[in-house]
């Protein structure tokens, strides 16, 4: 047995300090090759330590936008274990999205396609995103613009629940609409 | 008052038979080494390898700080085959310098030596060179105390967790946050040269690759384009990321990025998910997971012409995730085994895979520089760590973090 006990002091205080300057959008680097806008990008300085560089990426947050009526406040989509399939109890709650986003053509929705824990990080972020263009390409069908649709497929790194057992993980395969305006 | 985190190597199985060295403790240089006990952190390192078992300080019946005043014959007969003397000296104000002698008791011979300049803040960088002189000079592979890794650290409960980028010395120690975020983090790789590290951040609701340079924080955003941005892997020459892209149709395929130029070249182009590209140490081919024959399989193409994909794994249902090893002869991938994921070795030459790890959930390995062992991650009930494994499955190790789980080891490339 071996007793180094590690500690992160280091760490836990550079949490601290970033913590506070988060909130505060910094001025972004000039850097070349970039081809994000300066006001979606955050980026600090290096610290004063001087040795390593820290950098703090945290996205605006976003408001809950959409409608609620009806069906339409139902907005995630369950799938089956490496099933990239729109289950037949779904079928109605596309239908009903479908409907509002194709009489609405200002309204966006980002579609977040989501799988369980298993198996490798980036093989997930396909599958995830297989789920993603399944609820994309049905809204399609129903009539909705491909203007209206983003997709983005968070694999299994944003689960909705935090659990290693079947139930949490059935919780976890999903897609969600999220409505962006 | 924040909980104090704790980051613990733990040695869960080592070989039958570790070589019996005495690290004796070195003469210090108070108060310039910091009250570093630079013995102490080499005779961890070793320990930890599990090929090493060191003696007992309290059963050394003296100290010996050259190689002059070590009575071999003594130490032999104490049971060690080596004994590892040295001393710290700060003949200025800001150089320290460690110097060190290693000698084969059965013998008597001094095997060598060595001198290492340092600064205060860079005095445990040497301890860990004294470890890999040690590590090379005894069992004639090169060390990798003297690396670091990169690893990804999440708190909190899901769905609002809080992500960090963080880089340790490879005994886990001196760990430094290089970006945080409450959007994911994944998939950090180094450049070759050390200097970089590339990750998918999720920063904007959207999937970005980025570099990194680790010693300032300068970033820059190389890929954010419609879809998936995922899976950076530098070229060997440190001059192109492969990634994995998928344009808004939703078909992950492999791509190469010329970093100077933002050119993109497509490698595969297949209806199936392509994704976590590794490269070949010559840089001529690009190992990868594909599902294109139903579950997913390991791939490998030429660059030259990747419309030669040959298929490399046959075993379970499930491989994915490869990475090659420094010397290009080995690939360490994640495999299925009933309903458990772990970590297998395939020999390229041979195909002969052996499952390395024992775990439900093992993903994401990393080699080591040297080769001879892989970090990864795995599971302690419910809580992610990071673990390794020599390539032979003889020695394990466990880093446990009391603060967080642990995701995603990559560890640094040698320095050239």
């Amino acid at each position: 047995m071996h007793k180094s006990v590690l500690i992160w002091a280091a760490v836990m205080g550079a949490v601290l300090l970033a913590g506070c300057s988060s909130h505060k959008p910094r001025p972004t680097t000039s850097t070349a090759g970039t081809s994000v806008p300066a006001d979606q990008s955050q980026t600090s300085g290096a610290d004063t330590s001087g040795a390593y560089g820290a950098a703090i990426a945290n996205g605006s947050g976003e408001g809950v936008a959409g409608p609620s009526a009806g069906q339409l406040k139902n907005r995630t989509v369950y799938f089956d274990f490496d099933s990239s399939e729109i289950r037949s109890d779904y079928t109605s709650l596309i239908a009903a999205h479908a409907r509002y986003l194709a009489s609405n053509a200002s309204i966006r929705v980002r579609i977040e396609g989501n799988t369980d824990e298993r198996g490798s990080r980036e093989y997930n972020i396909g599958l995830g995103e297989r789920r993603a263009q399944a609820v994309r390409r049905a809204l399609l069908l129903q009539g909705v613009a491909e203007s209206q649709i983003t997709t983005v497929s968070y694999g299994e790194e944003r689960p909705a629940v935090t659990g290693h057992t079947e139930e949490a993980w059935s919780r976890n395969r999903r897609a969600e609409i999220v409505y962006l305006n | 008052m924040p909980a104090r985190a704790e980051l613990q190597v733990n040695v869960t199985q080592g070989v039958t038979d570790p070589i019996p060295i005495a690290i004796v403790p070195f003469a210090r240089a108070v108060p310039a080494d910091g009250g570093l006990d630079l013995a102490g952190v080499v005779q961890h390192d070793l320990e930890s390898s599990g090929r090493f078992r060191a003696m007992q300080r309290r059963d050394m019946l003296s100290t010996p700080t050259r190689a002059a005043e070590v009575q071999s014959a003594d130490w032999k007969a104490a049971g060690n085959d080596y004994v590892l003397v040295g001393r710290v000296t700060a003949p200025t104000g800001s150089e320290i310098d460690v110097e060190c002698d290693l000698l084969n008791t059965l013998t008597g011979q001094r095997i060598g030596g060595k001198r290492f300049v340092a600064t205060g803040a860079s005095l445990r960088n040497a301890a860990h060179m004294v470890s890999d002189f040690v590590y090379e000079s005894i069992l004639g592979v090169r060390g990798a105390f003297a690396t670091r890794i990169a690893y990804i650290a999440v708190q909190g409960q899901a769905p609002t967790q809080h992500f960090q980028l963080i880089v340790a010395d490879s005994d886990g120690e001196s760990p430094k946050v290089i970006l945080e975020s409450n959007q994911p983090i994944m998939s950090p790789a180094w450049s070759p040269d050390d200097q970089w590290l590339a990750y998918v951040s999720f920063e904007n609701r959207l999937s970005g690759v980025y570099i990194q340079r680790v010693r300032t924080g300068e970033r820059r955003l190389v890929s954010q384009r419609v879809g998936v941005n995922g899976a950076p892997a530098f070229s060997p020459d440190g001059t192109r990321l492969a990634l994995t892209l998928s344009g808004s149709g939703g078909n992950l395929d492999i791509w190469l990025l010329e970093l100077s130029t933002q050119a993109l070249t497509r490698l595969t182009d297949d209806p199936a998910v392509d994704t976590e590209p590794s490269w070949s140490p010559d840089g001529k081919s690009i190992y990868f997971t594909s599902d294109r024959a139903g579950g997913p399989q390991i791939y490998k193409l030429d660059i030259a012409n990747p419309r030669r994909v040959q298929r490399i794994s046959f075993g379970s249902g499930y491989d994915a995730r490869p990475r090659v090893s420094p010397d290009g002869t080995k690939l360490a991938v994640v495999t299925r085994e009933g309903g458990n994921y772990r970590i297998a070795v395939q020999d390229l030459a041979s195909g002969t895979v052996s499952v390395l790890s024992r775990g439900s959930l093992d993903e994401s390995p990393s080699f080591a520089p040297n080769g001879a062992t892989i970090i990864y991650a795995g599971r302690e009930g419910s809580v992610g760590t990071l673990q390794t494994v020599s390539v032979d499955g003889q020695v394990t190790q466990r880093l446990t973090s009391s603060q967080g789980e642990l995701r995603e080891p990559a560890w640094e490339p040698f320095q050239r």
